[in-house]
């Protein structure tokens, strides 16, 4: 009997861990300065606690790992799993499967916050926290805050017009944006770089600035995981099952937006994790959301880890824009992912 | 015992009346049909009843008011069966009878074994058991048919609602899933009340008839007082004969109303 196909499974969530470590620690070992694999799995491990060990890495090799390769994948890995698990939560909440997170204006409303940080912020470079990030965040829960008012503001309270409501958002925020970015055409440069989406500016510091906000999201998405399920038959037979569809929706779309508010803060725009990490879960693991969202969450950190080291390798010393790897690897796998289902029975 | 009782209910939707005044009391265990015309307000009664749109006057549920009932609560006392319900993509059969127990689950917890031992016996009882694993959208409409039911029931409420439950199916289809609907009545002890479009299934599988029109009770009373043909032609504004089946029981039968002869 396979009744409990929609619930939590813990092989299938071992295995995207196990692919998980695998990306992260060849991400943390491939770059200009190759790392010996057993020295870093030992300076990794003496940092446990009640482990003291000597990994044999030099002063500068230490500095490399701990100061630039591990930030950085922990980074993308966050960032990875926040548009991954925000892209299923919208996907399901709103029934639509080409839900992504930036859906709800909250990529016009970052993008509008960043060009304003960049072309007429103060200098910043004495405050504890860069403004651009700030910024960014303000703009991408303002701009959600913006269409979620405007949606209910006419009364229907349908899916559609929610999204409509984020179109109608994004449309007017993209407009400013790109007004302010022609006024201050010396910014255009900066603005382009930030848009396209980098994790190049790395640090300890943005992944402290990042956690709190993935780890609450995290757990309130998760948490909701079975009455996304139940939203799946719409709104009124969610209703007449006892659920308060809106009340749901909001709580999951208000998470999904600090989660994708708290990703573009410290990487800018990275798209297609939010589409094509949910959607190739989907299809392997089926589409109740106890697994698919925590699998996504999984699968997106390691997608963007591999991407990123794809990203700073293939044209090293330079680096190409994330996105541009996101999109140029991820739409011919997810081709090939949509052909395999539909030749399975 | 009295299942439903409703006192002077009334629902506008967009401004404009849909239910005036309705006054229906429906006892427990009993089986009744909604009849009317398209617009007369079917759908609007049973979604007033599973507590989907704001009304006006009082619905008792069993012993208890509906606007003093959580939407849980409500949902554990009654299961509504939509005209046309959602198909989820990629669902097992399952996974969707499963969203029945969605009343009984507390907010963040999850299905115990009692729960899916509750929507086993369910799919037994309606022979969907080798069904489970399917997918609902790879269903035919009878099946398809029988699983949202089966959901409902797995709602275990005492209360079954039904909007127009053959819609679609053929007649082979549309007696079974009645036939289905009448055992597990008697074998569960539920109250059904059906919206019905279709005048003579209506007669056969209720003990009472209610005919609807323009938001009011025109008619109640069993098939042989509400189906005769001067009510169904004023009402519907449809020409019909009524016939008396010899095996008991009453069947409605459109006739083509006789043509003005064409003047040469």
């Amino acid at each position: 009997m396979t009744v409990t196909s929609a619930r939590l499974r813990v092989g299938p969530l071992l295995a995207a861990s196990a692919v998980l470590a695998g990306a992260a620690l060849l991400a943390v070992l491939v770059g200009p300065v190759r790392l010996d694999p057993g020295a870093v799995l030992v300076e990794l491990a003496d940092r446990l606690p009640l482990v003291d060990t000597t990994s044999g890495l030099s002063a500068p090799e230490t500095a490399i790992l701990w100061q630039l390769r591990l930030p950085r994948v922990v980074l993308g890995g966050l960032v990875g799993a926040m548009l991954a698990l925000a892209g299923a939560a919208y996907q399901g909440v709103f029934r639509n499967p080409l839900a992504d997170p930036y859906l709800l204006g909250a990529a016009a409303g970052a993008g509008l916050g960043a060009t304003l940080a960049i072309a007429h912020g103060p200098d910043t470079s004495a405050w504890p926290v860069d403004l651009l990030p700030v910024a960014a965040f303000a703009g991408a829960v303002a701009g959600v805050a913006g269409a979620y008012a405007l949606g209910r503001s006419g009364g229907a309270r349908t899916t559609t017009t929610l999204i409509l409501s984020g179109v109608a958002v994004a449309a007017f925020l993209t407009a400013i944006q790109t007004y302010v970015q022609q006024r201050e055409a010396e910014t255009l440069r900066e603005v382009y770089g930030w848009i396209l989406g980098r994790l190049t500016t790395a640090g300890w510091r943005e992944v402290a600035l990042m956690a709190p906000y993935a780890l609450v999201s995290t757990v309130a998405i998760l948490l909701h995981g079975r009455l996304i399920d139940v939203l799946a038959v719409g709104d009124d037979e969610a209703s007449s099952l006892g659920v308060r569809a809106a009340r749901v929706r909001l709580v999951v779309v208000a998470a999904a937006t600090l989660a994708t508010a708290a990703a573009v803060a410290v990487s800018g725009l990275i798209g297609f994790v939010g589409i094509i990490v949910p959607h190739t879960i989907r299809l392997i693991a089926g589409s109740g959301h106890r697994l698919l969202a925590p699998l996504s969450l999984v699968a997106g950190a390691a997608f963007l880890i591999l991407a990123d080291l794809a990203a700073r390798t293939v044209m090293a010393p330079a680096e190409l824009p994330i996105g541009v790897v996101t999109a140029f690897v991820g739409a011919p796998f997810f081709a090939l992912v949509l052909r395999a289902a539909r030749q399975a029975p | 015992m009295t299942a439903i009782e409703l006192r002077g209910v009334s629902v506008a939707l967009d401004g404009r009346p849909v239910l005036s005044e309705l006054t229906l009391r429906i006892p427990g265990g009993s089986r009744l049909s909604l009849i009317g015309p398209n617009g007369s307000g079917k759908t609007t009664l049973l979604r007033a009843i599973a507590g989907l749109v704001v009304h006006e006057g009082e619905i008792r549920v069993g012993d208890a008011t509906g606007a003093t009932l959580s939407r849980r609560e409500l949902a554990r006392r009654v299961a509504l069966v939509p005209q046309i319900p959602a198909v989820p993509a990629g669902v097992t059969v399952g996974d969707y009878v499963l969203l029945g127990r969605t009343p009984h689950i507390p907010y963040f917890g999850t299905e115990t074994r009692r729960d899916l031992a509750i929507v086993a016996s369910v799919l037994d009882h309606l022979d969907l058991a080798a069904f489970a694993g399917r997918r609902l959208d790879s269903l035919s409409g009878g099946e398809r048919q029988r699983v949202v039911l089966a959901r409902a029931l797995a709602q275990q409420a005492p209360v079954l609602l039904l909007d127009e439950p053959t819609t679609g199916l053929d007649v082979g289809h549309q007696q079974q899933v009645l036939e289905l609907v009448d055992t597990l009545r008697h074998d569960l002890d539920l109250t059904v009340v059906s919206a019905m479009h279709d005048l003579t299934l209506a007669g056969q599988f209720a003990d009472q008839l209610v005919l609807l029109d323009g938001g009011r009770v025109a008619a109640a009373g069993p098939a042989r007082e509400v189906l005769t043909e001067p009510v169904i032609a004023q009402h519907y504004h449809a020409s019909v004969r009524v016939l008396e089946d010899p095996a008991g029981g009453i069947v409605v039968v459109p006739v083509r109303a006789p043509q003005r002869e064409v003047v040469r």
